[in-house]
């Protein structure tokens, strides 16, 4: 419990430091790209979100740096990250609301998928070291190196255009209203299968290499050969004993990596315009919608705190030491 | 800087995670090639030599000036244009070779200012410890958990048009943290060796520890460490520029692929567009992680691929070996173990 209280304070500084980032980022850029912005739109933006812009971005210069700090947790914990400038007049939490659920249902589970599925054939892999699978491992390092949205780019060629079954972008089909029922869930899972299957293919190797070397690595533990010695089968040898123990780092591996992991799969979003955040962050790129940005990096941020406490869960409970003390 | 491939053999040899004694001074010239008899890092030596190569002269190369546009418009590989040409007629196997020169600059700065900024961290962290140390792990597990690419994204878009220059710092400054996390742990086991205690003993300086007791046995981590940047920065600056971020003027393969898909390459089959750059990367990056598998390799032998494991002994039976396990062969369709008959192959 100690330790995940520990590690609970941790990523709660780690939150705060990532609001501070962001408070800071747009007030250390010389120049100022909101204000223009909100110049472009005057008469469209009420003083309201003309006052909310002002302290997101600092352009009260006549308030200290403190209180302008205030103001913007004020801001943040009433849930008011400002105005969308691509989806105008659209408050950026209604937006991210939105494109939130596409992309926890789309990177989340085919990242877990992944993460799942690469651990499994990396203990095979590791376990028969030296057999025909080694020889696979060149091929897995090669699509692993490729970067996710090309891969996307590929996928929409090769599979995709008039009569085919996978469509090439968007979530669902036009005309369609998000719902629970028979005609847009169907429609969903058809146009993620193509996405998913991008980001499986070239995340899933890099979990199969380190799962394979913390095997190789621990099938040479005492405690090993002693199982053996026992006679116990060879399944049992390599999953409940090999397995097992090789499996903690690589859980704590996936925790520290998901920041990255989750990056790199936001641009498949881009490529399939799927309407998740990371399609919404190109969007917002593409208009220079800097209240958009912000928001989105702040959602991602927390997601990724959150889907790391959650790891740290997971090796609670496969690691009796953690839970003893 | 760049990374030529005698620097990293020299910076290799006879040390290591597992530094060993050093062997008698004959020996050590002869070990000074064993890191690029290792198939994997020579392989991946070459093909970056190669890449820093075009990245030199590419640009002199190139046959036609990647932005002139011609009357030979979308027009497949061929022998006038070996990659085929864009929508307004641009030759794009010379876009390529000019954009080599952005993606290693990047790549190598990025590399060079994420792995100084680690060894400074990381070291210091692990060899100084106390609160200095809870501070600056604290603060790289920070800039570890939160999501590197959406921040340089933000960063670099609101910089107008920005430089290589300015997207390999920004990148550098946002991707140390794993190295230094590394790095700070192995100090912390290096710290307490008898051999640093020993310079300790003797009066030794703190600098001069860092710098010639702890560091010399780090190079391997540090060498992994920045070439594991380098893939980042890589992939981290093709995406600004697939995405349309960082300044479209200048040709890299990112570039590229953010015209191929804005003018809809793919609708009118031009696969030649975004195919070749595509490939470029991912060469890079296997060259660049079969390098850190070499390292790995060569600190960690366990890892490599064992050569031949099967044995067939002299009664007809296959025994695989396997490390730590002296293979025992016992009748197999015996149902209840019986005092057996052991056979060592």
């Amino acid at each position: 419990m100690r330790f995940l209280l520990q590690r609970a304070a941790f990523y709660l500084f780690t939150a705060w430091a990532a609001i501070t980032l962001n408070f800071f980022i747009p007030r250390l850029v010389p120049g100022d790209p909101v204000q223009s912005l909100i110049s472009r739109n005057q008469g469209r933006i009420s003083a309201d979100a003309i006052e909310s812009l002002r302290v997101l971005f600092g352009l009260d210069t006549h308030e200290n740096i403190w209180q302008q700090y205030l103001d913007y947790w004020g801001q943040l914990l009433h849930g008011d990250l400002g105005l969308s400038f691509t989806f105008f007049p659209t408050p950026v939490a209604t937006v991210i609301g939105d494109s939130l659920p596409w992309t926890v249902g789309l990177v989340g589970i085919t990242t877990i998928i992944s993460f799942l599925l690469g651990t499994a054939l990396g203990v095979g892999a590791g376990w028969r070291r030296g057999s025909w699978v080694d020889g696979l491992l060149p091929a897995t390092t090669f699509l692993s190196s490729i970067p996710y949205f090309w891969l996307g780019l590929v996928a929409i060629a090769v599979f995709t255009g008039p009569g085919s079954f996978f469509p090439s972008s968007g979530g669902y089909e036009a005309g369609l209203v998000p719902a629970f029922d028979g005609y847009f869930i169907p429609s969903a899972i058809k146009h993620s299968v193509l996405p998913a299957a991008t980001i499986l293919v070239s995340s899933m190797s890099g979990w199969i290499l380190s799962m394979r070397n913390m095997m190789v690595t621990v099938s040479s533990e005492d405690y090993i050969t002693v199982a053996h010695a026992k006679g116990l089968s060879e399944r049992r040898v390599a999953l409940s004993y090999a397995a097992r123990n090789a499996l903690l780092p690589n859980v704590s591996g996936f925790a520290l990596s998901l920041g990255f992991i989750v990056g790199g799969t936001l641009l498949v979003e881009i490529v399939f315009s799927y309407p998740g955040l990371g399609y919404q962050l190109f969007q917002a790129v593409g208009y220079k919608d800097y209240p958009l940005m912000q928001g989105i990096f702040l959602i991602i941020t927390i997601s990724v705190l959150v889907a790391n406490l959650l790891a740290d869960v997971a090796y609670l409970l496969l690691d009796p030491r953690t839970r003893k003390s | 800087m760049t990374i030529s491939p005698s620097s990293i053999e020299q910076v290799i040899p006879g040390q290591g995670a597992m530094a060993q004694p050093s062997a008698a001074p004959g020996r050590a010239k002869r070990r000074r090639f064993r890191f690029v008899a290792n198939a994997k890092a020579a392989t991946g030596l070459v093909i970056l030599a190669v890449y820093c190569l075009f990245a030199i002269i590419g640009p002199w190369v190139a046959p036609y000036d990647p932005d002139a546009r011609s009357a030979d418009v979308l027009q497949a590989p061929s022998t006038r244009h070996w990659f085929g040409t864009t929508h307004l007629g641009q030759d794009i196997f010379s876009q390529i070779l000019v954009g080599a020169r952005s993606v290693m600059l990047v790549g190598l700065l990025a590399g060079v200012l994420a792995t100084i900024l680690s060894i400074l961290i990381g070291v210091t962290a692990g060899y100084i410890g106390g609160v200095p140390d809870e501070g600056l792990s604290a603060l790289s597990n920070v800039f570890l958990v939160i999501p590197a690419l959406p921040l340089i994204i933000i960063v670099t878009s609101i910089v107008e048009q920005a430089s290589d220059t300015l997207v390999a710092l920004i990148i550098g400054f946002t991707s140390w943290a794993w190295g230094a996390r590394v790095l700070r742990a192995q100090t912390l086991s290096l710290r307490r060796r008898d051999y640093v205690e020993a310079a300790r003993a003797t009066g030794e300086r703190t600098w001069r520890i860092i710098l010639f007791e702890i560091l010399p046995n780090l190079t391997a981590i540090i060498a992994s460490g920045f070439v594991g940047t380098v893939i980042f920065a890589v992939m981290s600056e093709i995406t600004l520029a697939f995405i349309g971020i960082s300044s479209i003027s200048s040709w890299n393969w990112g570039t590229i692929l953010f015209w191929a898909q804005g003018q809809q390459a793919l609708a009118q089959g031009a696969w030649w567009w975004f195919v070749p750059a595509g490939l470029a990367i991912a060469v890079l990056g296997t060259a660049l992680a079969l390098i850190n598998f070499g390292i790995d390799e060569f600190v960690s032998p366990r890892l490599r691929s064992a050569g031949k494991t099967r044995i067939r002994t002299a009664d007809g039976h296959t025994v695989r070996m396997r490390v730590g396990f002296t293979p025992v062969l016992a009748p197999v369709s015996r149902p209840i173990p019986v005092p057996r008959e052991e056979v060592t192959p």
